[in-house]
């Protein structure tokens, strides 16, 4: 297994084009555990972090630029980020310890593809677009298009994950994250529930986007429930209805982390909760 | 087996050593630095044994990969003595009795090291989430913690 460490990203592209086996990688959290395990045993690792358009984040008229390889600690240290997105925020800061935040991308969680990613269902509330180079140039394909399976993606060999790109929330706008894990950090979402509400001035909902996480192959969105809070004033029976509607639109599993059932009846809640605290943000208190 | 030349620094001085293909910064650092205060407990990144600090990042090496830290700065547990003067952590650990078997002890050190570097005077909570990445299976959680805020108090009346 060699090691490549490109500096640009046409030298990736063409160490990529070499052999259609190769692997990129930028914190190595999900890839090196999935070496030992004997799931992948890529002929060529390639380093992604040494490129700068990868490990920089910036704003750009009224778009963030996110690296794929920036770091979670670097998301969650960035002031102005979380004044944009909260939820973004908190999600990636959720994500494992010191050690974990200092390696762990956003570029990574979102090509792992994990049906339980913390920021992916936070980033598709949010309308993130994923920026690919392919042998050609480039191509953009929205977050929510990007995993397609457990470990699957839509990109083809060759092709890596360069950016992300977030535009700014407009008005009266908030996201908000939240999951269940049975203790209080450290551990595996059982459920996620990610949510961008943004109300018109007289306090009814104008617009939402929910996503709920690990009920299912990839990441959903709730089209029920954004149709359901549309043009609504926020109050506990439309939470109930959109709880309800959360709960039937997955198709979880049973595993070590939790039964279907409970997924089902935990994701309604946890969608209920994070649409209230999204809401709550776009009031304008915290 | 090509194996890929790595100069860093490491504690200060700099080092040089061979790395096989696909091995870890974990492995290197025994097998290779001949560091062996760095501890191999898990390997997938969930008990903080092998912790080092990466340019100012707190890092579990069994996640790196060798040649990542080629030009870069280490901070292993060998790093936190001065000569025979133990770190006010290290001291502090030790009349706290905050180990038993020991093998977390270095990923602990470097964890709280890691804390106290950026932020001398944490809360009891601020401490326990530094050190979250840490696992100690015979339980020594509190005498840990106490140790390490002992340690910052230290520190900070010598500053």
């Amino acid at each position: 297994m060699k090691y490549a460490a490109p500096v640009t990203v046409e030298e990736a592209q063409h160490l990529l084009a070499s052999d259609e086996e190769a692997q990129v990688f930028a914190g190595a959290t999900d890839l090196i555990p999935q070496i030992r395990a004997g799931r992948k045993q890529p002929p060529l690792t390639v380093d992604l972090k040494r490129i700068p358009r990868l490990v920089n984040m910036r704003v750009e008229g009224n778009t963030w630029v996110i690296g794929a390889a920036v770091s979670a600690a670097q998301l969650s240290s960035n002031p102005d980020l979380a004044v944009d997105f909260p939820g973004m925020t908190e999600a990636a800061a959720l994500i494992g310890s010191d050690q974990i935040q200092s390696r762990a991308t956003l570029g990574g969680n979102l090509c792992n593809a994990s049906p339980a990613a913390d920021t992916v269902p936070a980033m598709i509330v949010n309308g993130a677009v994923g920026v690919i180079a392919t042998s050609e140039g480039t191509r953009m394909v929205p977050v929510s298009d990007i995993a397609i399976g457990p470990g699957s993606t839509c990109l083809a060999p060759g092709e890596f994950l360069l950016e992300l790109l977030v535009e700014r929330p407009p008005l009266r706008t908030a996201d908000a994250y939240l999951r269940f894990i049975p203790r209080t950090e450290m551990d595996i979402a059982v459920v996620g529930a990610a949510a961008r509400v943004t109300l018109a001035e007289d306090g009814v909902v104008e617009s939402s986007r929910i996503a709920i996480g690990a009920v299912a192959p990839t990441v959903l969105r709730v089209d029920e429930a954004e149709a359901a809070l549309a043009g609504r004033v926020i109050d506990d029976d439309l939470l109930d209805e959109i709880a309800t509607a959360a709960s039937e639109r997955g198709s979880p599993i049973t595993d070590k982390r939790g039964t279907a059932d409970f997924r089902r009846h935990v994701v309604g809640v946890l969608t209920k909760r994070v649409v209230a605290a999204a809401a709550q943000r776009a009031g304008g208190s915290q | 087996m090509s194996r890929t030349h790595v100069t860093c620094t490491i504690n200060g001085d700099e080092v040089e050593f061979l790395a096989f293909d696909g091995q870890t910064l974990l492995d290197a650092l025994r097998d290779e630095v001949q560091l062996i205060g760095v501890k191999e407990g898990c390997s997938t990144g969930d008990c903080g044994a092998c912790s080092v600090i990466l340019d100012d990042m707190l890092t579990c090496s069994c996640l790196v990969f060798a040649p990542e830290v080629e030009g870069r700065s280490l901070t292993t547990v060998e790093g936190l003595a001065e000569g025979d003067q133990l770190h006010p952590l290290q001291q502090s650990f030790l009349e706290g009795a905050a180990l038993q078997c020991g093998i977390c002890t270095p990923g602990f050190l470097v964890a709280a090291k890691s804390l106290l570097d950026k932020n001398p005077d944490p809360t009891e909570e601020e401490v326990r989430y530094a050190v979250a990445g840490n696992l100690c299976r015979c339980t020594g959680y509190d005498k840990i913690v106490r140790s390490i805020l002992s340690a910052a108090a230290d520190i900070r009346e010598t500053m």
